[in-house]
């Protein structure tokens, strides 16, 4: 059975459609790529599976529930975890404190606990404490976790938001652009990370990218969307040489 | 003098409350007769500050006074008690944090209530400086932590301060208004907690009027809605003849005394501190920061708000129940701009985002208020003056963004190199 499972979902903001008869289908453990030129809807269709905009048509169902209309926590509750394209950190907080709070929906210590400091809690905050240790481990920034986020480099930035993707215990991870703004040698390293989360935790990953390296390295199934519609889905090789994707992102040759 | 600060930063803090304790001890036993020898016209009541501006001749002799009691005695005794006070706080913390913590607060009270003793003035002022701790920490969970702008303390204080007055006086006072006393009296200091609670509660039901509705759409329309919410409680007060309208309210029993004003106020900043370390209450800055990427982080941000709201109104609720009792007379005037303005000033001086803050900015603007006080309308250029100076350097206030860590602070602190 797929993990993600979407059924002609379509979406306008007004009178402008930006999604268009989508359908996608994910399994456990697998990494798809979502490719397209700029202001292709990319970036609003993860917008959609999240929660952060409901759906004008269409349905998406995530481990066999419906999810559309949910509120997003209740969303990423279910398992289903993002990054943001544009780095959308917590400034005043430091990296340990991020992965810490990415695990707000398995506290159950509850206000009372919060109050007044029960052994409950205190057994709880250092469970989750360890297990964001462990990711920070994973991730290369452990020596980090004191640091407020806005001190550091882009590349560990990016790192912090991974962890505390992971840290909501996700079945299924969303990647919005991942290397964006990093240098080919940053590159290289966050390519490992996302490796290395896939093989140890055994996550089905989405990737948004730009970087045709990234996505025909990492990627077993890639889609390539124009104008908020699939224009072509398969393996790297069969999208590398699809007309139709080599026309939307170059343009028709047009000889006089 | 950097000798002289690293000397000083090896002083525990149990080093620095038993100083405190030999000066005050000290003013009880010669502060009278020091006093008239150096030509003042009594004890100065808050370190000479009002004996200043009433007399300038007598500026020398205030300061020298402060000195004399104050400075001197504490820095001495600080400095020269090191060794015996470290290892104190050593042996108080191994023993265990709960003793520690327990001896430090004895500690505490006991400098306060001496230093109080000497004049009904002194209670007044420490009583109502406490009081302004809980209303500046409550208010610095919404603006500071959270990150919303409120204006609806003076609101949440009113409904704390005449629901426990009409507790207190219907229950316990034989009263023209509301007729004899439905209780024996001597039941009254036990019923009390009772009261300021049941204000607390009643303030925090009244909250929702304002959290569902600003909370349900992102922006600046808490601002909005809860000065809207101040201003409807203050009318509606002025129009209850049920409690005497805008004449007020008096006759509330003298509970409020200093102890029970310090242990509420001790009471609130744990469980605020509590809230705001926990990783449920890191969630109101996850909220703050980036609304957006809470949400996606699974945490409920809605439900977070509404909660972090009603937790402070609870807490400004109590604070106006103790307020009313302190004074033992309420007036719905006492609820109005100014009381914001005021709340507002203690927390951005103190700090945001900070309980240190809000104790120094409550501290600081309470304090300096009644020092200013000789200064009539004058008081109220300086004072803003102040809040503006700090808000140009200091944006975020004087302590801002940091944690209060208990161990931290009772630990013992040893020299990080003795040999040198």
């Amino acid at each position: 059975m797929s993990l993600l499972r979407i059924h002609k979902m379509t979406h306008s903001f007004g009178g402008l459609r930006v999604v268009h008869n989508y359908n996608v289908e994910i399994r456990s453990g697998q990494i798809m790529g979502l490719i397209g030129p700029n202001g292709a809807g990319k970036t609003t269709i993860f917008n959609l599976i999240t929660g952060m905009y409901t759906p004008t048509e269409g349905q998406i169902l995530f481990d066999g529930k419906i999810i559309s209309g949910l509120q997003p926590h209740q969303i990423a509750s279910l398992g289903l975890s993002r990054t943001f394209q544009n780095l959308l950190l917590w400034r005043h907080m430091t990296v340990l404190e991020h992965v810490k709070m990415a695990h707000y929906s398995k506290i159950r210590y509850g206000l009372l606990g919060a109050f007044f400091g029960t052994p409950k809690r205190h057994r709880e905050e250092a469970e989750i404490e360890k297990s964001a240790h462990m990711l920070l481990d994973m991730m290369g920034i452990r020596h980090l976790s004191d640091q407020v986020v806005i001190n550091l480099p882009y590349g560990a930035q990016r790192r912090v938001e991974m962890a505390r993707a992971l840290a909501t215990d996700p079945k299924l991870l969303l990647l919005d652009e991942p290397t964006a703004g990093m240098n080919p040698e940053e590159l290289v390293r966050i390519m490992e990370v996302i490796r290395r989360v896939h093989d140890e935790l055994g996550l089905a990953i989405f990737l948004i990218e730009h970087r045709m390296k990234v996505v025909m390295e990492l990627c077993e199934t890639i889609q390539t969307l124009s104008f908020g519609e699939v224009i072509a889905e398969g393996t790297p090789e069969e999208i590398q040489n699809d007309p139709g994707v080599i026309d939307a992102y170059l343009g028709t040759a047009t000889v006089i | 003098m950097r000798s002289v600060r690293a000397s000083f930063s090896q002083v525990p803090l149990v080093g620095w409350l038993l100083s405190a304790l030999v000066a005050v001890t000290l003013e009880h036993l010669v502060g009278a007769p020091v006093a008239l020898a150096l030509g003042l016209p009594r004890v100065p009541v808050l370190f000479g500050f009002l004996i200043m501006f009433a007399t300038p001749t007598l500026i020398p002799s205030a300061i020298l006074y402060t000195l004399c009691i104050y400075a001197v005695p504490i820095a001495g005794t600080a400095w020269l008690g090191t060794p015996v006070t470290n290892r104190l706080a050593a042996e108080l913390f191994r023993l265990s944090k709960v003793i520690s913590v327990a001896v430090h607060l004895f500690l505490l009270y006991a400098v306060l209530h001496l230093w109080a003793e000497l004049s009904d003035y002194r209670v007044l002022v420490l009583r109502l400086t406490m009081i302004a701790i809980m209303v500046t920490l409550s208010l610095n969970v919404i603006n500071g932590y959270m990150g919303q702008f409120s204006c609806s303390h003076p609101g949440f204080m009113a409904l704390g301060a005449y629901v426990a007055s009409v507790f207190t006086v219907v229950l316990f006072v034989d009263d023209g208004l509301f007729g004899p006393a439905w209780l024996p009296p001597f039941l009254g200091p036990f019923m009390f907690p009772i009261a300021l609670i049941l204000g607390g509660l009643v303030a925090s039901f009244a909250a929702l009027a304002v959290a569902i509705p600003s909370f349900r759409t992102r922006g600046d329309y808490l601002a909005v809605i809860s000065l809207a919410f101040m201003f409807i409680v203050k009318s509606l007060i002025e129009n209850l003849e049920v409690v005497r309208g805008p004449r007020g309210l008096s006759g509330q029993p003298e509970w409020a005394t200093l102890p029970t004003v310090f242990l509420w106020t001790v009471a609130c900043v744990w469980i605020v501190n509590n809230f705001v370390r926990s990783t449920m209450g890191k969630a109101l800055n996850a909220v703050r920061d980036n609304e957006t990427a809470a949400e996606a982080m699974t945490v409920n941000t809605r439900r977070t708000k509404i909660v972090a709201f009603l937790f402070a109104a609870f807490w400004a609720g109590v604070a106006g129940g103790l307020f009313a009792h302190v004074l033992g007379y309420v007036n719905p005037g006492t609820f109005g701009i100014q009381k914001l303005a005021e709340v507002l000033a203690m927390v951005y001086f103190g700090g945001l985002n900070s309980v240190y803050g809000a104790i120094v900015g409550a501290v600081s603007i309470s304090l300096l208020g009644e020092a200013l006080r000789p200064l009539e309308i004058l008081k109220w250029i300086v004072i803003p003056l102040l809040v503006i100076l700090v808000m140009i350097f200091r944006p975020t206030g004087l302590i801002a963004f940091t944690d209060l860590n208990v161990t931290n602070l009772i630990k013992p602190k040893h020299s990080p190199d003795p040999g040198v």
